[in-house]
């Protein structure tokens, strides 16, 4: 209440000045409605109705319409409303079922003009024609709708809407016999006021109530709806079926909304329940209102634009009693405190980052992130004329890029394929992954798998050739396997882990030197490549080539340095790069910099790795018989070294090979949570066939209870075209069986594929040789059918 | 005693594969014979084995099984189980040991056995609630064999009595029986208590709250007010009731978690009218539901006789009236709701006059049972882990409280309760939404014996004077209807199964809509149950959106 700025506006002859005010009501509000010349409001509740003229500085009470001795539940009111055309004419719904007209021009102190009992029970909305003088339609809780001509003493005609509750109801403002109406149930009717036998359209709009809907008053065709299930949806009703343009979504039911004069796509709504504000919101910008009003205590009941022509004064009843007109100068702007972001990862791996301006030009202070690859682009809003504030945004955009090559996930999609997670012996299963992970050149996996398999396979069950061709094959060129002890194995590991922290502090101090200069810096992306490279840095071999080979392609993939291409379908608003400061400077970082830094921190990580990456696995190990448990410490945080290098993978395919024999050791929620990882990761690549079977093998009830879910597949019938209701393969209704082919007319068992659209199909390959020569249905139903 | 492997494991039974059924049985029935074999070279009895207490726990333990087999043999969904155990009894007999029969007849002490469904006779809509029903808990309890005379209303009431105690919420599982618990020992409904004290002790909950509030955690103990007036004088309800327990320290509540809990307390209160209301039989596996004695004709349940369910003459009794005159009752019902149908137009009301209507019917509906003061309500086994004097159950009404006026104009389930709800709890409120919508509109549109009968002006007289019960006005409705439509002893039975269940009888049961089916009384009690919850939802969701602004 501060800031309260005198706002004038002209509007054609008349001008509207004022200031955010309000009054203390008596009462809790219901519902409240203007005057045409915007001069006067009035309010009604259920122990109020009483008009206020809206003066300059203030409300000022100039008639309480509650007159007489006793409290009549006719002044009970649910909605007011106030004529547009005759100004002397007003409307009440009150709760227990009557319709009040109410005549402001008669000389003695009752004002009420006519009573309408004919309503069963609680009206809930009534609103007077826009052109029309004595046309006034009612819609209750009963079901039926009512217009009235106020000439006559009774209802010209009676509106059905089968028993369901109405809830609102709306005269079209440019369709002179068009009316919308709301009901309990979540639909939207249409209807012509001539022809009370049946609704011309009806679509469901909400998931349960609709409590409100506007007409557009300049765009004939757009209707905007509220429900109980805090949407605010627009309708356009121009095209044969209503079609939903917009849709935005509230935090609490919606109560009201009423479009904001002279602009289009701005709408005020209110709450029913828990929240007290009124928003603004612009239909365009979904997520976040343009504009907010936070005055009220309690529920806000009733809102109206002062007038039909001025967008910046709103008035506003509330349960707290007390009325508002609000300003538009002084309402609060939640744009202005919120940080707009935007995260999205691109199809190859590639990650967008974009932040408001300030903001990152604030955190490029500090350390930046190495394997950050941040473009330095600056986008500034186009400013909406319509706009009364202009928020001046302009954001900034990261691109971080994956490496072509570590970003291609190949290994991952060859592994999950070609793994064997079950269905043979623990020995065997080993030995096949073993020789999957070789043949993708991930060796140390591979020698994972084939010290599982010495760990976990009594020797007395494995052929001693076998083992010796097993070992001799994992690493035909480790000279020193025999001298190892598994006591380097868990020293190794750990130090690596170690190693690669400190690799990557050096690097990022690295960088910090590189780049001190800039703000803006562009270098590697190390964050795949930690999860990859060290690993294969681990593999056990000392064999240098293929070390070195690695990094050939590593350098190979420097230099093939990534287009710096622009996104721009990712920013539908209209942007302008307003500058791009940083430029010359990003150049230079491209030409120099992620190589020096690259180069080095390689040659830093190279030269300990070769020291200590000899593991093998002696062969006293079988004489000494150890129990397998002896190893499960061990293995178990071979499992978690995995998982936290991000190759869950390996972990959850180890979990299930192994079973029983390790899942005591590693806690049900670590479990759950690399399993979740690694369906998400299979589904993202569309291994369907493998995430189920990952599910299937897991030993998580979470996990397990997954493909449980949503297995029900509803059919229809193929000849009379409904829903099968039966389990099986008879249709109950037509007696026939439903799914044969339409090619071959044999029932089909097995693979069947059919269309949604006209519930025809067949055979798999029927199917697919039919569709290479005709795009009709092979039925000859005449449909177009889709197989995607 | 031997645990572990001679454990008898009963989770395989839920399941629905017969496969994983069969195996559950036969390791069942392993298990069973097992433990059948040293008690049978012991020649003791059971119960006076004060010498050998070890040998008199294992009994105990025994015994309880057979008793639970006793249950599968006659209420799973699946015959083979029933079957099965019906065959594993047999063994056991033959090897010496008495088994368990069940007592009581049927489900219900209401209502005879011949009408209510038979587990086996169901057709499929049926057989698929009752499997949900068993899967879910592990049995085929007596309130579903009784609703399932309202299966539509049956699949959404498991559906939400699911949800509530076993899906996603809040609250931890254990404090959800408890609660539940705590809310049906209010109303002293032995049945609810025994069911979920079973419950509450699969989840992991701790023995020892079930000796009294005192000994359950703080935070239950700061619960035990609202319940309290929740169930007896919701309208006494303020926000300085939720403000307490939501601000007490370590102790508090969080919104969501008192949301959860005034759901389940509602629930469970409206669900102990229905238990007396229908006069709900002992579980067969729980105390009361089965002996060991052989069946003697001395041995009557006394229970049995003072309900009087079996004996022809009590019917007589009760029936004084005779057959034409309680057919003539259903016509005069039919001719006042076809008059109040014709002439509503016609003549109307005053506003005082319809104010006035409506507080009459207030206030009688205080003194409706001071009548039947001198019944005798039979003496139930008050549950035992509530024993508790301050528990003890105060006749609010009884004194003429004023009650104040809630009109549902300004807060009603549609558009405010739910919305509450469902914020704080989400889904719930969809789906009591849901249970409410369907208790109401549900109709056959039959009356007694006559068809096609709008019943929905009687449905909606029921519903409001309960509503009115609790002081909660609609100021559409004239409430002059409710006495044209609602006789003084169906009043009676309203009014006792809704505000004091636990003094429901047989007697009033009988004595309303004498020539109404079972079905239809059952369909009475449906709206009963779901016309006070909402009353008490309403009262204390109102309380808690007044904390909240």
């Amino acid at each position: 209440m501060e800031k309260m700025a005198r706002v004038t506006t002209a509007l054609g002859g008349n001008t509207l000045t004022g200031r955010t005010m309000y009054c203390h009501l008596d009462a809790p509000a219901n519902a409240i409605s203007v005057c045409r010349d915007a001069a006067q409001v009035v309010v009604a509740g259920r122990n109020i109705f009483k008009i206020y003229a809206i003066e300059e500085e203030q409300f000022v009470e100039k008639l309480n319409l509650r007159v007489g001795r006793k409290p009549s539940l006719n002044f009970s009111c649910a909605d007011v409303v106030w004529h547009q055309m005759d100004e002397n004419l007003l409307a009440t719904a009150a709760t227990n079922g009557v319709v009040v007209t109410w005549n402001l021009g008669k000389p003695s102190r009752n004002k009420q003009d006519q009573l309408f009992t004919e309503h069963k029970r609680t009206v809930n909305k009534v609103c007077f024609h826009p052109t029309e003088a004595y046309m006034l339609l009612s819609g209750s809780q009963d079901g039926y709708m009512k217009c009235f001509d106020l000439r006559k003493k009774d209802s010209v005609s009676t509106f059905s809407g089968q028993s369901e509750s109405v809830r609102d109801v709306q005269f079209s403002i440019r369709d002179y016999f068009t009316f919308a109406a709301t009901f309990e149930n979540g639909n939207v009717q249409l209807w012509d006021i001539r022809r009370p036998d049946r609704y011309e359209r009806m679509f469901t709009a909400h998931n349960g109530p609709v409590f409100c809907c506007d007409w557009h008053p300049e765009d004939r065709g757009w209707l905007a709806t509220g429900g109980r299930d805090k949407m605010v949806k627009v309708w356009d009703m121009n095209t044969n079926r209503a079609k939903e343009i917009y849709c935005v979504q509230s935090i609490a039911s919606v109560a009201r909304v009423k479009w904001r004069p002279e602009c289009k796509h701005h709408l005020a709504t209110c709450s029913m329940m828990v929240d007290h504000n009124i928003y603004v919101w612009d239909v365009r910008r979904p997520y976040i209102p343009s504009a907010m009003f936070e005055e009220h205590r309690d529920v806000t009941t009733g809102i109206v634009w002062r007038h039909l022509h001025d967008p910046y004064f709103l008035l506003s009843g509330s349960k707290d009693s007390t009325l508002y007109q609000h300003i538009f100068k002084d309402a609060s702007q939640p744009i202005e405190r919120a940080n707009p972001e935007g995260l999205c990862y691109g199809l190859f791996g590639d990650l967008a980052f974009a932040a408001k301006e300030s903001l990152v030009t604030a955190d490029s202070n500090r350390k930046p992130y190495p394997g950050d690859r941040r473009h330095p682009i600056f986008f500034k809003r186009k400013l909406d004329p319509t706009e009364q504030f202009e928020s001046v945004s302009s954001s900034a955009l990261s691109v971080f890029e994956t490496e072509p090559d570590s970003s291609s996930m190949g290994w991952f999609v060859d592994t999950a394929r070609r793994y064997a997670l079950a269905g043979r012996s623990l020995a065997e299963l080993c030995d096949h992954n073993a020789k999957v992970a070789k043949e993708l050149s991930r060796n140390q996996v591979a020698q994972t798998w084939t010290m599982l398999r010495i760990i976990y396979c009594s020797p007395g069950t494995m052929p001693s050739a076998n083992l010796n061709h097993s070992i001799g094959k994992g690493s035909a060129s480790l000279p020193l396997m025999n001298s190892f002890n598994l006591k380097d194995m868990a020293s190794g590991m750990g130090s690596e882990a170690r190693l690669d922290w400190s690799k990557g502090e050096n690097r990022s101090e690295n960088i910090l030197l590189d780049s001190s200069a800039t703000l803006i810096t562009n270098d590697e992306n190390e964050e795949t490549e930690g999860s990859d490279v060290p690993a294969d840095y681990l593999l056990g071999d000392v064999e240098g080539d293929e070390d070195e080979l690695y990094l050939m392609d590593h350098e190979n993939a420097h230099t093939e340095e990534p287009e710096y291409v622009l996104p721009q379908e990712a920013f539908p608003l209209r942007h302008e790069i307003v500058d791009n400061p940083s430029g010359p400077d990003h150049l230079q970082d491209k030409a120099d910099s992620p190589h020096v830094s690259g180069n080095e921190a390689e040659t830093v990580s190279l030269t300990p790795v070769e020291s200590f990456s000899l593991i093998s696995i002696s062969h006293t190990l079988y004489e000494s018989r150890l129990p397998p448990d002896f190893f499960s410490a061990l293995v178990r945080d071979m499992l978690r070294f995995y998982a936290e290098q991000g190759d869950v993978q390996m972990a959850v395919s180890v979990l299930i090979v192994l079973g029983e024999r390790i899942r005591k050791e590693i806690d049900e929620q670590t479990q759950e949570h690399w399993y979740t990882s690694y369906i998400d990761l299979l589904q993202r690549f569309r291994l369907w066939n493998i995430s189920n079977q990952v599910i299937k093998l897991s030993t998580c009830r979470a996990i397990t209870c997954l493909n449980q879910a949503s297995t029900t597949l509803h059919v229809n019938c193929s000849n009379c075209k409904r829903p099968m209701s039966n389990k099986g393969w008879i249709c109950d209704r037509c007696r026939q069986c439903a799914s044969t082919c339409a090619v071959c007319h044999h029932v089909v068992k097995g693979l069947f594929v059919w269309c949604q659209g006209c519930s025809h199909g067949g055979h798999l390959q029927h199917i697919l040789k039919w569709l290479e020569s005709s795009t009709q249905c092979p039925a000859g139903c005449g449909h177009l059918c889709e197989y995607t | 005693m031997a645990e572990g492997e001679n454990e008898v494991r009963w989770d395989g039974l839920c399941s629905r594969d017969s496969a994983t059924r069969d195996t559950a049985l036969e390791n069942i029935k392993q298990a069973i014979l097992r433990k059948a074999e040293p008690l049978r070279s012991v020649k003791v009895l059971p119960y006076r084995s004060s010498e050998q207490p070890l040998n008199a726990a294992s009994w105990d333990g025994f015994n309880r099984i057979l008793a639970r087999l006793l249950m599968l043999s006659k209420r799973c969904p699946f015959e083979d189980v029933r079957e099965k155990s019906q065959f594993i009894l047999k063994c056991v007999q033959e090897l010496g040991i008495r088994i368990p029969r069940p007592l009581g007849h049927g489900p219900s002490r209401f209502i005879p056995e011949k009408e209510i469904l038979q587990v086996g006779n169901e057709d499929a809509q049926m057989h698929t609630l009752f499997a949900d029903s068993f899967a879910a808990l592990g049995r085929l309890d007596n309130i579903t064999l009784v609703m399932v005379f309202h299966p539509q209303y049956l699949e959404s009431f498991l559906k939400t009595q699911h949800y509530l105690l076993q899906m996603d919420g809040p609250l931890p599982l254990h404090y959800r029986h408890y609660i539940g618990i705590m809310a049906a020992a209010r109303h002293q409904c032995s049945y609810l208590v025994n069911l979920h004290v079973n419950d509450f002790l699969h989840v992991g909950g701790d023995p020892k709250w079930l000796n009294g509030l005192e000994n359950a955690p703080q935070k239950l103990q700061n619960l035990g007010e609202l319940n309290k007036v929740l169930a007896h004088r919701p309208w006494l309800i303020t926000k300085e009731h939720i403000e307490q327990l939501l601000k007490a320290e370590e102790h508090s509540w969080s919104l969501a978690e008192l949301v959860h809990a005034v759901v389940l307390l509602t629930h469970y209160h409206s669900l102990a009218s229905f238990t007396f209301g229908c006069g709900i039989s002992p579980e067969i596996h729980c105390d009361g539901g089965h002996t060991f004695r052989p069946p003697s004709v001395s041995n009557y349940c006394i229970c049995d006789i003072t309900n009087g369910n079996h004996s022809m003459e009590e019917i007589h009794v009760a029936g004084s009236v005779s057959i034409t005159d309680s057919f003539c009752e259903v016509e005069a019902l039919m001719e006042k709701m076809k008059q109040l149908q014709e002439c509503r137009d016609e003549e109307e009301a005053s506003q005082e006059e319809m104010a006035s209507r409506f507080e009459i019917e207030k206030r009688e509906s205080m003194f409706v049972f001071s009548s039947d003061d001198e019944e005798v309500a039979p003496t139930r086994d008050i549950s035992r882990h509530f024993e508790d004097t301050s528990y003890g159950y105060k006749d609010f009404s009884r004194h003429g409280m004023h009650v104040p006026t809630f009109r549902v104009q300004d807060y009603c389930w549609e558009d405010h309760g739910y919305s509450l709800v469902n914020r704080l709890y989400p889904d719930v409120g969809q789906l009591i939404d849901e249970k409410f919508h369907i208790a109401y509109n549900l109709t056959y549109n039959t009356m007694a014996m006559h068809k096609d009968v709008d019943t929905s002006m009687l449905r909606r007289a029921i519903w409001n004077y309960i509503h009115c019960m609790f002081g909660i006005r609609y100021d559409d409705y004239d409430y002059g209807e409710i006495n044209q439509l609602l006789d003084r002893s169906f009043k009676v039975y309203i009014k006792t199964v809704v505000c004091t269940p636990e003094k429901a009888t047989k007697k009033m049961y009988d004595s309303f809509w004498r020539q109404f089916k079972h079905s239809e009384k059952v369909h009475v009690n449906l709206l009963l149950i779901e016309a006070r919850m909402q009353a008490e939802l309403l009262y204390a969701l109102r309380a808690i959106t007044r904390y909240m602004t």
